[in-house]
């Protein structure tokens, strides 16, 4: 049985189709890369998965569970119930390209806040993994402060840890290394790599090529809305099959 | 020359209009701040038929002074027998009521504009972020809209409070004895205007030093996220 399954996700701007049929599934300790150029479709597709962005066709079910959607007055989907959409992105939480953290609040609360108030975990509770989270991805000593004092590496980390105190099926990523500076990637990437080999199910859009080839073991790459060509990372870079990856290969790879 | 000994003389009445003008202020901010949190959110609705009440109530109460709006309720409303004989009238003819209602309703339009614009300028990334955690929308504006936005409307909060303040001494033109009422008292019982209204000005001018203090500690302690890296 698969963690996530999406079936053929369409989703349009006005008349302009993004997403022209895009089908995903993962499996418990899958790790998905999806690559792409910029307005291939990647970030649309994931924030497509947790209803962030609203498609106009496909099936999104988790763990078995399908979401139920219904059309609006103008043919994109929405929630029919809205207390299973927040079930559902309780359980599949995102970790976003610029952090998100909550500003007013510092470190240790940005974690514990869903716990508490979607989990309905006891705060004294909700503290104790919170800290267990922060010193996982190495900011425990960080976590009185505000994200506006920490460096961008330090809150993608809380970011992360945010993401993971909610103990998700599925973590989807959004290009989660792209706001920062090159020197602060690495110590994102390592926690990730950390998270993947724990077996924990990750959907990733990114850049990092690296990434994609040494830690995931699907590929996706989108081109224009659709699945150019998947399949095990190492192969599909060492050996592209289309023209179009292998251009995107030849300009990311220099 | 000043003449000290009647500043003196009339310090207690100053007190009890001191009195007077803390109560006011501090019933027309309650109130206020309660009516202005509903009015903010219905002011960010992007629903035309929610939007628009509250809009209408601001821009009435923005646009026409405060002294026609407590002289409309205070001398305005005795006018009709259907107040004057309904169970309202014990409120209406008070000029306690009327006076803190109309500042109420006054610095409710003012409050409700700078925490519409506050809200309005909530990063939508954080927003983001609460719906993909599973947040409802009521949970989204208890615990991150209304929380980030109070605190960054503080600032002009403070002005709002302080010009409120001011405001309160119109009170003294519905009779009631408030500071510059003490002050307007003391003047034409001893026709010695300067030393009746500088004394109220004083008063006036440490109550306001009072508030911006109690403010900039308020933004100390609330705002800290917004300042500097201090290590």
């Amino acid at each position: 049985m698969y963690k996530l399954d999406v079936q053929d996700l369409h989703k349009r701007y006005g008349s302009h189709e993004v997403i022209r049929g895009v089908s995903m599934a993962a499996k418990a300790g899958d790790v998905i890369s999806i690559i792409g150029s910029s307005g291939s479709g990647k970030s649309t597709f994931l924030r497509c998965i947790n209803l962030l962005e609203q498609p106009h066709a496909g099936r999104i079910q988790l763990n078995g569970e399908e979401l139920r959607l219904v059309a609006n007055r103008d043919g994109a989907l929405k929630a029919a119930d809205a207390k299973q959409l927040q079930h559902m992105r309780s359980r599949l939480s995102m970790v976003f390209q610029n952090f998100n953290l909550w500003s007013h609040m510092s470190a240790l609360d940005n974690v514990m806040e869903a716990p508490v108030h979607v989990l309905g975990q006891s705060k004294a509770e909700a503290r104790d993994r919170a800290e267990h989270y922060l010193a996982k991805v190495g900011v425990a000593h960080r976590k009185d402060a505000y994200p506006a004092h920490m460096s961008g590496g330090e809150q993608q980390r809380v970011a992360i840890a945010r993401a993971l105190a909610m103990e998700p099926e599925v973590m989807l990523f959004d290009e989660p290394t792209s706001a920062l500076d090159p020197e602060l990637v690495g110590e994102v990437l390592k926690v990730m790599q950390d998270l993947a080999s724990e077996g924990r199910t990750m959907v990733v859009v990114t850049h990092e090529m690296g990434f994609a080839r040494e830690v995931s073991n699907q590929l996706v790459f989108l081109h224009k809305g659709l699945v150019e060509e998947r399949g095990c990372p190492k192969e599909v870079l060492a050996n592209p099959q289309s023209e179009r990856l292998q251009q995107f290969l030849c300009g990311s790879l220099k | 020359m000043l003449d000290f000994h009647l500043i003196l003389s009339s310090l207690p009445l100053y007190a009890s209009g001191l009195l007077v003008t803390f109560e006011l202020l501090l019933i027309a901010l309650a109130l206020g701040l309660l009516l202005a949190v509903p009015l903010a959110l219905m002011r960010v609705s992007r629903s035309p038929l929610v939007n628009f009440p509250a809009w209408l109530y601001t821009y009435v109460i923005r646009g026409t002074p405060m002294l026609v709006q407590l002289f409309l309720l205070y001398y305005g409303l005795a006018q009709f027998d259907v107040i004057r004989d309904s169970f309202m009238w014990p409120y209406f003819s008070s000029a306690t009521f009327c006076a803190c209602l109309a500042f109420a309703i006054n610095t409710s339009a003012y409050t409700s504009e700078i925490l519409a614009g506050s809200l309005k300028a909530t990063p939508p990334g954080e927003i983001e972020a609460a719906r993909a955690m599973g947040m409802s929308r009521a949970q989204l504006y208890r615990r991150i809209l209304l929380p980030s936005a109070m605190r960054r409307a503080l600032p002009q909060y403070s002005n709002e409070v302080i010009m409120m303040l001011h405001t309160t001494s119109l009170a003294s033109l519905v009779t009631l004895i408030d500071l510059t009422g003490a002050a307007r008292t003391i003047s034409s019982q001893y026709y010695m205007p300067f030393e009746a209204f500088i004394t109220a000005g004083l008063f006036y001018l440490v109550l306001t030093v009072g508030l911006v203090r109690l403010f900039k500690y308020a933004e100390l302690r609330w705002l800290a996220h917004l300042t500097p890296r201090k290590h």
